[in-house]
């Protein structure tokens, strides 16, 4: 190996992000950590930013900024990296980020963002890296920048036909100013001064990239939150009250601490704060099973506050009542509701309902953390570090510049780990205990103590009139809040939405397609009835409202407004996949169609289900077909999303509830909270349909509109009209 | 409790308390961390192992039934990652999150042992008890489907790049 010449320490490269509130995105170059004495030299890399080093061997080392849960972002922002650097995908391997916004610009795994608010960036990252190898082969041969080209990590002077490959470059390189950039962080695509590829010339985007830990899952390598293991380290259980908020009044420290194993028991305070730390009791011991023992010998004397008084039959039944009673809000009015109604020449009325859910990733939650000489080390499966280390900075009274963060791989996000609940029970217990603690929840923990996806009630009343037209819409909402423009508003001239607030004390999050997941069903569904009503085929009635005269937006403007010829697009293209019309289908089976707009994706569905007499439901076949903008990054990972993003849907409507009784969660584990499994699965088809439009998000926006699909397909093959989910043994006789 | 059985074909011997399940003395006593924990009674599956062949979860085993019986884990499962399952796993890219994959990867070489051909009746059956939270039922089934064929002799192409560290 050659030993290139020493570079000098300095920033290669500042990228300042003007929009978005003046973020000061620093990607700096950074030489490795220096080589410890005794060891063997190592050549130096050339460290264009803080996302890419380069070996002169050729080897390109791409960093993974964002947390990767699952939804293949480790994969496919390397990718984008690489496809603008020139390399082949074969000579890269990925580092995950540490938690580290001035080197590495916000970083978070949310709301189908990662994509669009990195792909220009990304792009950039790769193209100004590129800029600089094509700049040094230039001044090596003395030739222009502009009669240089690149290819699989090589220059080519094709006139003189000489070819360096970047390795050998990387000297020169570094000596090369960088070209300015400004990355699209939020604003406007093509600030940039640097050349992109032409996207036909793509050679990485778009195409099948298996993920880059495949190998290491498939052989056991540690990579999780729950597999860190650090010198010293001890294992801890944190119990806390059942109700939610409840708190300790007194506990059996001293037994607890006789236990063996046990090294420190102790209560914790808390604060009120659903998502922050709570109060409890933790017990460190030398094994998490000995912790876990001593806990079963746990007697804490609670005070459970008021929440104890609420439960599921509870709100059913307020809800029940608000429902009677004027809406507190009227949050949009188009046209005249109860003229249109009135007026109607065929009218659907219906109650539906959604319960809370729960997100039980396989990986419960749990947190590694070590305090020492002021500072804290953590080892966290979140999605969202940043506020994570605010929230242990301002809990526990650590400057945020003494907290380090390392990102695990997370064993399913789904919005669960936008919450750092465990994060601060961790680095709390690890900070009292005097010791390096991994803090791992039970399953039932996970259960009992989620961030649930909101509950619902609506109450719908709709009319179409004699050409079969959906004129009037009318939707009281009882729980919290719904957006002016949700749609079907715009689409239809008489159109009434009001909410009414059921207030309780059960912690509410982000669960995929936070919203969306619920609204769906409720929407499509009550669509599905109007569309029977007014005697039309379910799926060209939608074109149809889709079609309709839109009504002026309220409320300030939204860039993520839906647009409906993007939306008629992947209906169509669902209806021309999944044969919507064209079959001849058995009694007892049936199509249902649905779309939904969510996180700026469009997506159409179609299920084929089929129910026997005596009620056994079958789902035979999903088609997906979506929009997402003008390229997909990985191709896999894009099917898989939307195959796992329609399975789990399903999985949510067929039997995931959570209850509540004396202001606990009823279920404890995977016997009483069912996901689904194998056999039930059904074979997802995934189709793209490629717009002119920026590439968006994929994690979420694929599930919505499979569970109104579903119910949908349910009411062809049987009659019976789903309002309630979860579907459960409503078929049943 | 001493007790001495084999994992992946080596003897150990270990010091427990009695009532540990096998998948704590995987995970924190023999730093064996491919076996994974997800529900501790039996119902995701995530702690599949194989016991004389046969897949079990490990988190109701406990120690004192250890003496003398054979473990394989994941990491036995081949000394270099090139099971057919594992080859045919990363050829068809099935992982999300990747946390269940491990057990539905020992659930399905159990099931390969049996059946030389499986079919989706037979996947039915034998994975039923293995919950992937990502749903990547699809694409499980497509493997273990392929993985069958290497096993009988279809070509496999070779491991994707593009590991990470």
């Amino acid at each position: 190996m050659t030993i290139s010449p020493i570079v000098d320490r300095r920033d290669f490269l500042r990228v300042i992000a003007v929009a978005g509130g003046g973020v000061l995105f620093g990607a700096y170059a950074r030489r490795l950590d220096a080589a410890p004495a005794g060891a063997p030299l190592v050549a130096d890399p050339f460290v264009p930013n803080a996302f890419i080093r380069i070996m002169p061997d050729g080897k390109v080392t791409i960093i993974g900024k964002n947390p990767e849960g699952g939804q293949g972002i480790k994969t496919s922002l390397p990718m984008i990296i690489a496809e603008e650097l020139d390399v082949d995908w074969k000579m890269v391997t990925v580092e995950q980020a540490i938690s580290d916004q001035s080197k590495y610009g916000v970083q978070f795994e949310g709301g189908s963002l990662s994509t669009p608010m990195n792909y220009d960036l990304m792009r950039q990252i790769g193209a100004s890296a590129r800029f600089m190898l094509v700049a040094a082969a230039a001044k090596t041969w003395g030739v222009p920048d502009s009669e240089c080209t690149t290819a699989h990590g090589a220059v080519t002077h094709a006139a003189s036909k000489r070819t360096l490959p970047y390795g050998k470059l990387l000297a020169t390189a570094a000596t090369i100013t960088p070209p300015e950039m400004v990355p699209a962080v939020n604003g406007p695509p093509g600030v940039s001064k640097l050349a992109l590829k032409d996207p036909k010339n793509f050679k990485i985007l778009g195409t099948r990239v298996p993920q880059v830990d495949d190998k290491k899952i498939v052989t056991g390598k540690p990579l999780f939150g729950i597999d860190v293991v650090v010198p010293n380290m001890h294992y801890a259980v944190f119990e806390k009250c059942a109700v939610f908020g409840g708190k300790v009044v007194s506990a059996n420290i001293d037994r607890i601490k006789a236990m063996p194993g046990v090294k420190a028991a102790f209560v914790v305070e808390g604060g009120d704060a659903l998502d922050g730390l709570l109060s409890g009791v933790a017990i460190v011991a030398d094994s998490w099973w000995h912790a876990k023992t001593a806990r079963a010998q746990l007697q804490i004397t609670w005070n459970e506050g008021a929440t104890a008084q609420e439960s599921s039959e509870g709100y059913t039944k307020r809800a029940t009542e608000l429902s009677k009673l004027p809406a507190e809000k009227v949050v949009r009015k188009d046209g005249d509701i109860d003229a249109a109604l009135k007026g109607a020449a065929h009218t659907a009325e219906g109650a539906y309902y959604y319960p809370f859910i729960s997100h039980a990733t396989l990986e419960p939650q749990n947190c590694t953390a070590n305090f020492k000489d002021g500072k804290l080390e953590i080892w966290a499966p979140t999605q969202m570090p940043q506020p994570g280390r605010q929230l242990v900075s301002k809990t526990m009274g650590i400057a945020e510049n003494d907290i380090t963060i390392h990102l695990t791989r997370i064993g399913g996000g789904f919005g669960r780990r936008l919450k750092n609940d465990y994060m601060v029970e961790a680095a709390w217990i690890a900070r009292q205990a005097g010791l390096p603690v991994k803090l791992l929840w039970t399953r039932e923990d996970d259960m009992h103590h989620d961030h649930y996806r909101q509950a619902g009630y609506y109450w719908l009343k709709g009319g179409v009139d004699a050409k079969g037209a959906l004129v009037a819409w009318r939707n009281h909402f009882v729980m919290d809040s719904v957006a002016a423009n949700q749609f079907p508003a715009r689409f239809i001239p008489n159109y009434q939405l009001e909410t009414s607030a059921l207030p309780h004390g059960v912690p509410i999050g982000a669960l995929r397609a936070p919203g969306s997941n619920g609204l769906a069903f409720v929407i499509q569904s009550f669509i599905d009835e109007l569309a029977h009503a007014a005697g039309k085929d379910p799926l060209q009635f939608r074109i149809d409202l889709l079609s309709q005269t839109l009504v002026a937006s309220t409320g300030p403007a939204d860039a993520r407004i839906m647009d409906a010829e993007r939306m008629k697009g992947v209906l169509e293209l669902v209806r021309e996949k999944s044969g919507w019309g064209k079959k001849k289908l058995p009694k007892g089976t049936g199509m249902g169609v649905a779309f939904h707009f969510s996180h700026a994706g469009y997506f159409a569905e179609v299920v084929q289900a089929t129910v026997s007499a005596k009620g056994v439901l079958k789902i035979d076949k999903v088609w997906v077909a979506g929009d997402i903008g003008r390229q997909i990054t990985n191709l896999s990972g894009a099917e898989n999303q939307g195959q796992g993003a329609a399975i789990d849907g399903i999985s949510e409507a067929l039997g995931q509830e959570i209850t509540i009784n004396a202001g606990r969660v009823v279920q404890n584990n995977f016997d009483s909270y069912q996901l689904i499994r194998m056999p039930v699965a059904p074979p997802v088809e995934v189709h793209f349909r490629l717009t002119d439009n920026p590439p968006t998000g994929l994690g979420e926006p694929a599930l919505p509109p499979v569970i109104p699909a579903l119910c949908n397909a349910i009411f062809e093959a049987t009659g019976k009209r789903i309002r309630s989910l979860p579907i459960g043994t409503q078929l049943n006789g | 409790m001493s007790v001495s059985f084999k994992v992946n074909g080596k003897a150990v011997t270990v010091d427990a308390p009695s009532d540990m399940p096998l998948l704590w003395v995987l995970r924190d006593v023999l730093d064996l961390k491919g076996t994974k924990f997800g529900c501790g009674v039996a119902q995701c599956g995530a702690c599949t192992v194989h016991l004389k062949g046969v897949p079990v979860r490990s988190c109701q085993i406990p120690v004192s039934s250890l003496n003398g019986l054979e473990i394989t884990t994941i990491e036995g499962l081949s000394t270099d990652g090139t099971h057919p399952l594992q080859i045919a796993w990363q050829e068809i890219d099935v992982p999300q999150c990747g946390y269940c994959q491990a057990g539905q990867i020992m659930s399905a070489a159990a099931l390969l042992e049996q059946k030389k051909k499986p079919t989706d009746a037979d996947i039915d059956q034998a994975m039923g008890g293995n919950i992937c939270r990502c749903a990547t039922y699809n694409r499980i089934r497509k493997a273990i489907h392929r993985a069958a064929d290497i096993k009988n002799g279809g070509a496999s192409t070779t491991a994707p790049s593009g590991a990470a560290k």
